[in-house]
């Protein structure tokens, strides 16, 4: 009998499928392309490809001052714009050996979390569109569009607002602006609550992402991954507690940490997170200091417009900055922040001039997506989808 | 009015046959062109009712409240350019759609929208309807197979399978109702329900109930087992690379299909046309209410249904929708099965 089975295994032939899921496919979130071999429905080999999106943004960075590459940035992690102009300016400061006044740190923090929680807001919407229920996502572009309102508020752009510059940021905030963060942020938790009535506990959602993509402690941190997806897997790693930089010091936040490190796992992380960056945000309000938005270092910061208007020194200054650049100690230096996508590390090398000789950026999407093979490979081709959601990448960060 | 209606209905008759044929015909355009209208509509609504539970507002510029949508919707992909890929089996790729849409409207045939309207009252009105939602999975196998796109290749194939594993938990749903009036003519079955005190088989029969509901989702392919066209995965499934025309009889099959399933589960279940007795006991006035009232409110509940849930839920992956078919839903219509014809043989039905 057994041998009658097998002869017919024999005679039915079967072959391996090979599909190429993107670059323009509806889950890829922007312009990944993996190659699927697939054995039915389960993937036998997934081999990503990045490219698609490249700006050579790292070479664009060596042809402009240290001032003028900071839009550049914005176009990293598009979703995320503030953080990733945070995490530029204090490695240029770094670099300038300037530190920018306690207010402009305090607003720097807050607008990162704002960030941060716009960035987790669009990776709920769409990780959870993703696999099949398209009312969170709606609710949560709603949420989001607040966000950006604010932004504009504070400084007339919403997605790429280039918002912080080198030793401070381009203007202070107003009341307004902070009475309406206020009430969003007291508002925030209830609209959480939301969102997870439909998601957290529902069955299905736990079905499609527990145990879906497990990676230990030890292959995370091996795979260099970093942000929620590390700490999904249990590795208390989070570059706001362990390097602090601007005002992450002076409030209180939790790290959520995962067990597993399974999908699910890494949701509940992000979704934790939401909820810390909004108590961030509310203690960034309540503790922010008065004083100068900008640091007292006239050879490295710009000056003052109104000054510029009015006084001779003060224009051909600005000029020299703007043209020639600031002269730079020589020397290299990297720092890492932690952008909600991971983190996010700058690299400066100075040859004494006013433009860097090499801009380096450390892109968490680029090493997540480098761990997609690891993620999908002897999984089912749902479970690809439900892992390209949960390690939350940006194709515009990834491909640089 | 009615007595017109019975004069003219005798003087068509008096012509024999012929006036027989005729007064079929008319049956059938009065069937096909409500249902089309339902189904026109039945999109309309399924926008307006999921956009208010997102906090959109939905279709409303075209018409009065956007009330012409679904016919500039339809008059556009009438005049949309036909694709055909390259790489199809044209004559399938042709015919698929075609099958899949009419399959969906025969089913219209046997359904009692109220009493004694029914195109044609079998006696296996309940198998037939079976076989026709099975025969439209083979539209859809075709269209997967034709298309030459491993994407609706797989959304094909995986249709396939869910139709069958689900077809097979729906007829044993199904057969506890068979059971209780001992029947498979429909309008049958509706009036064994309201002989009985409950006056739907839905309290009796509620496992079937519940299977029945769980593998209607899956027949008509709508979240949360809408595999076979899962977007996020196979970018439409099936109708992945069918366009225009072709792929708005797919869209109209697929509304059809909810709305004939909306139909088989409020003949089956909820009493179909009539009111429990005890209601209309109550409420006697109710009973001036024509009977296609009730038939088209219960039916517009179930697809309601359709619309809350796609708004809710997630989708199941398709191992998992392959064990739920398979290791919870028939399991418990088949022990609904035992238990009905227990009852029935110890006469407490």
């Amino acid at each position: 009998m057994d041998n009658l089975f097998e002869e017919q295994e024999k005679s039915f032939e079967t072959k391996q499928l090979t599909i190429s899921l993107g670059p323009q496919h509806p889950a890829t979130h922007g312009v990944l392309r993996l190659d699927l071999l697939l054995d039915g429905e389960t993937v036998v080999k997934c081999t990503p490809y990045v490219g698609y999106l490249h700006r050579g943004v790292e070479k664009l960075g060596e042809t402009k001052t240290y001032f003028a590459a900071l839009p550049l940035s914005d176009r990293l992690d598009y979703i995320s714009s503030m953080n990733n102009n945070v995490g530029y300016v204090n490695a240029v400061e770094k670099l300038f050996g300037i530190e920018a006044p306690e207010r402009a740190k305090f607003i720097r923090t807050m607008v990162a979390e704002m960030g941060r929680l716009s960035s987790h807001i669009i990776w709920l919407g769409t990780h959870v569109l993703d696999i099949g229920a398209t009312t969170p996502f709606l609710l949560a572009m709603a949420s989001r569009e607040k966000i950006l309102d604010l932004f504009e508020i504070l400084c007339g752009a919403r997605l790429t607002v280039s918002y912080p510059r080198v030793g401070g940021v381009r203007n202070d905030v107003t009341q307004e602006f902070l009475d309406r963060l206020y009430e969003y942020v007291l508002e925030f938790p209830a609209r959480m609550d939301d969102y997870e009535t439909l998601v957290t506990e529902n069955r299905i959602w736990k079905d499609r992402t527990v145990d879906i993509g497990i990676i230990s402690a030890e292959e995370a941190v091996n795979w260099g991954l970093t942000g929620g997806t590390l700490r999904g897997s249990g590795v208390d790693y989070d570059v706001r507690r362990y390097a602090p930089y601007d005002a992450y010091d002076k409030v209180e936040f939790d790290v959520p940490v995962g067990v597993k490190g399974d999908c699910y796992d890494r949701y509940l992380v992000r979704i934790g997170e939401m909820r810390q960056a909004n108590r961030i945000i509310k203690q960034c309000i309540e503790k922010l200091p008065a004083g100068p938005i900008l640091a007292d270092a006239p050879k490295f910061t710009l000056p003052p417009k109104d000054l510029i208007l009015k006084d001779m020194e003060h224009l051909i200054h600005q000029f020299i900055l703007i043209t020639k650049g600031p002269t730079v100690p020589e020397g290299e230096v990297y720092v890492g922040t932690e952008v909600p996508k991971g983190e996010l590390g700058f690299y400066f090398v100075s040859d004494g001039t006013g433009k860097p000789y090499r801009m380096r950026v450390r892109a968490p999407s680029f090493v997540h997506a480098s761990v997609m093979p690891r993620l999908c490979e002897g999984g089912l081709i749902a479970d690809v989808i439900a892992n390209i959601g949960t390690i939350d990448i940006v194709l515009g960060e990834c491909d640089r | 009015m009615n007595e017109l209606l019975t004069q003219s209905l005798t003087y068509i008759r008096s012509f024999g046959i012929i006036g027989n044929i005729f007064l079929i015909l008319l049956q059938i355009v009065v069937v096909f062109v409500a249902a089309l209208l339902h189904v026109a509509y039945a999109t309309y609504w399924e926008r307006k009712v999921i956009a208010h539970m997102q906090l959109r507002l939905g279709p409303r510029e075209v018409g009065p409240y956007g009330l012409f949508q679904p016919f500039a919707d339809g008059i556009k992909l009438f005049f949309k350019e036909d694709i055909i890929p390259a790489t199809a089996d044209k004559p399938i790729f042709y015919l698929a759609p075609v099958i899949f849409f009419v399959s969906a409207l025969t089913s219209l045939a046997v359904l009692p929208f109220f009493d004694g309207f029914v195109v044609a009252d079998i006696n296996v009105g309940l198998l037939f309807l079976l076989a026709m939602s099975s025969l439209g999975a083979y539209g859809i196998v075709m269209s997967g197979w034709s298309s030459g796109s491993k994407y609706s290749f797989l959304g094909g194939l995986r249709s396939a399978s869910q139709v069958i594993s689900y077809e097979i938990a729906m007829g044993l749903s199904l057969v506890g109702v068979m059971i209780m009036s001992g029947s498979l003519n429909l309008s049958e079955i509706v009036r064994g329900q309201h002989a009985i005190t409950t006056g739907v088989y839905a309290i009796p029969q509620v496992l079937g109930f519940f299977v029945f509901v769980v593998a209607m989702f899956a027949e008509t392919n709508r979240l949360p087992f809408d595999l076979p066209e899962a977007e996020s995965e196979l970018v439409a499934g099936y109708f992945t690379e069918y366009s225009g025309f072709r792929f708005a009889m797919f869209f109209l099959g697929e509304y059809t299909g909810m709305l004939i399933m909306s139909s088989v589960g409020t003949i089956c279940f909820l009493g179909g046309w009539t009111l429990p007795q005890f209601v209309t006991n109550a409420l006697p006035f109710l009973l001036f209410v024509p009977g296609i009232v009730w038939f088209l409110m219960k039916v517009y509940c179930f697809m309601f249904f359709y619309y809350w849930v796609r708004a809710t839920l997630p989708r199941y992956r398709y191992d998992q929708l392959m064990a739920i078919g398979w290791k919870v839903l028939i399991p418990i219509a088949l022990v609904n099965i035992v238990f009905t014809g227990t009852m029935k043989i110890m006469g407490w039905f």
